[in-house]
């Protein structure tokens, strides 16, 4: 039996989609079966960033409303044998076209077959959003170091706190760009994790190779050596239970900080 | 009358008017009947003399508010009168268990945050932050324990004794009974520690260090005794 994580932020555009590829890849190259589920019905993106678009047969609408077996909608991910599949959302109708009780439903059947299903959340606090917690064990909030991305993370941990069965949200600061954090002109990360007061699971530099290989349809994790792929990596070790500490590619001060307060956590 | 050997109605006089003390054993339309006869046979007014505040002590019986409208209009139609209040020894539990919650404090551990509501009837102590866009709302005063970044409202059924006081003082608008008070557009570094805001004595909200407090409301303390 698997666990269901889904990825969420409020805000569009910090990188929900990435993170999902991202932490797909990760999962499936430290060996295990994931899922990744696309909830984002109408402007489905994740497929585009895996690299699966043009293998897209059946999607989640077509699951849900019985058109087509489960495993027939799943994209299969020949970079990884047997370890990554992808459940895109359809793109011709929209969020309402699926309902809570469906996703759980469906969520909970792939569990039997998957150590880690992945549910990428469309931005917004409505039926779409409604729909990606409905199955999901645990949350994962992404947020940049900007007060409006903060703002509306503060929103959805307050709404993913009332969720009964769903563990206490985890936090993700992506994009962090050193050189404005040095001159004070971005959020601190001390900033951010307190004004949110959730626990830190990892924090990603901004980096243009992301979107350089988000192009390509190679998830940046792909990359041994590139930073960021090194931050998702590290964030997939920490959901495994691993300790890792904060790597040392940001800003030296910060991460001696978070550092101390990851231990102080006892994580 | 003159048969009866209890009195039902007693009126006495003191320097601030009249007490009207109403008997609690007899039937309610026994008290009335009496209470108007007593009042028409009693008193001979003059015609220039000011109108006299009566209060009326109903002893251990409870009126209901048109039983009251009824002693109220009773006593008004003789021309003089004027009721001051109604007093009883007893509440309903209702009344009772009301004035408990305003004056009892609500302990709440939480972070609430953007779009959240916090309503609490009486005093609430919030340990945690309040972050921007959420909001908490008590009839009596707020104590946070953390940052208050958020809107604040104190004694919102128009208490204007209350205060709002927080371990920091950053708030996007806080209101006190009607009284509002927009937060400046940008909150300097840190500031002051522990602040406190209430209504001054020019019926404006002011934020000031939670020691100046005392000294605008000398008579605030609840406890008795103690130093």
């Amino acid at each position: 039996m698997g666990e269901a994580i889904v990825i969420t932020s409020g805000k569009g555009g910090v990188g929900k989609t990435t993170t999902s590829a991202n932490l797909g890849t990760s999962l499936a190259l430290l060996g295990k079966k994931v899922c990744l589920i696309d909830t984002d019905i109408g402007l489905r993106n994740l497929d585009v960033v895996m690299g699966l678009e043009n293998r897209i047969i059946y999607d989640l609408v077509d699951v849900v409303e019985g058109r087509c077996k489960i495993h027939q909608a799943l994209v299969k991910d020949k970079r990884f044998e047997d370890r990554l599949y992808l459940l895109p959302a359809a793109q011709t109708t929209d969020k309402t076209s699926i309902v809570p009780e469906q996703m759980h439903k469906l969520v909970h059947e792939l569990k039997q077959d998957y150590d880690y299903i992945i549910i990428d959340c469309p931005a917004g606090i409505e039926q779409g959003f409604k729909n990606a917690i409905a199955g999901a064990d645990k949350a994962i909030v992404v947020t940049t170091p900007e007060k409006s991305a903060v703002r509306d993370a503060d929103r959805i941990i307050g709404l993913l706190e009332k969720e009964e069965n769903i563990e206490p949200p985890k936090l993700i600061i992506n994009r962090i760009r050193s050189h404005m954090l040095k001159n004070g002109e971005m959020m601190d990360i001390d900033e951010v994790t307190t004004h949110l007061s959730i626990d830190l699971i990892g924090i990603v530099l901004d980096d243009e190779q992301v979107i350089k290989a988000s192009n390509l349809g190679e998830p940046i994790a792909l990359d041994p050596n590139n930073r960021a792929s090194i931050a998702y990596r590290n964030i997939a070790r920490r959901i495994l239970g691993e300790s890792v500490p904060l790597s040392s590619i940001e800003d030296e001060r910060k991460g001696l900080m978070a550092r101390i307060k990851k231990i102080l956590a006892g994580s | 009358m003159n048969k009866r050997i209890q009195q039902n109605v007693m009126i006495k006089g003191t320097k601030d008017g009249l007490t009207l003390h109403l008997d609690d054993s007899c039937s309610f339309s026994e008290l009335l009947k009496e209470l108007e006869s007593k009042l028409s046979a009693n008193y001979q007014f003059q015609e220039n003399d000011s109108g006299i505040a009566v209060k009326v002590h109903t002893g251990n019986r409870y009126l209901l508010e048109n039983q009251k409208n009824g002693i109220r209009e009773l006593i008004s139609q003789k021309k003089k009168l004027v009721v001051d209040e109604i007093i009883s020894n007893v509440v309903t539990k209702e009344e009772a268990k009301q004035w408990k919650d305003e004056h009892q404090m609500t302990t709440i551990a939480k972070v609430i945050r953007s779009g959240q509501i916090l309503e609490v009837v009486g005093d609430l102590l919030l340990i945690g932050d309040v972050n921007p866009g959420g909001t908490i709302i008590a009839s009596g005063n707020i104590f946070v324990m953390g940052a208050l970044r958020g809107i604040a409202q104190a004694g919102y059924n128009g208490n204007r004794e209350s205060f709002i006081s927080a371990s920091v003082m950053k708030p996007s608008h806080i209101r006190i009974a009607d009284e509002i008070m927009k937060g400046p557009d940008k909150y300097i570094e840190d500031g002051h520690a522990m602040e406190c805001a209430f209504i001054d004595e020019n019926g404006q909200i002011v934020v000031e260090k939670t020691q100046a407090f005392k000294n605008h409301r000398p008579n605030f303390n609840r406890l008795e005794g103690g130093l």
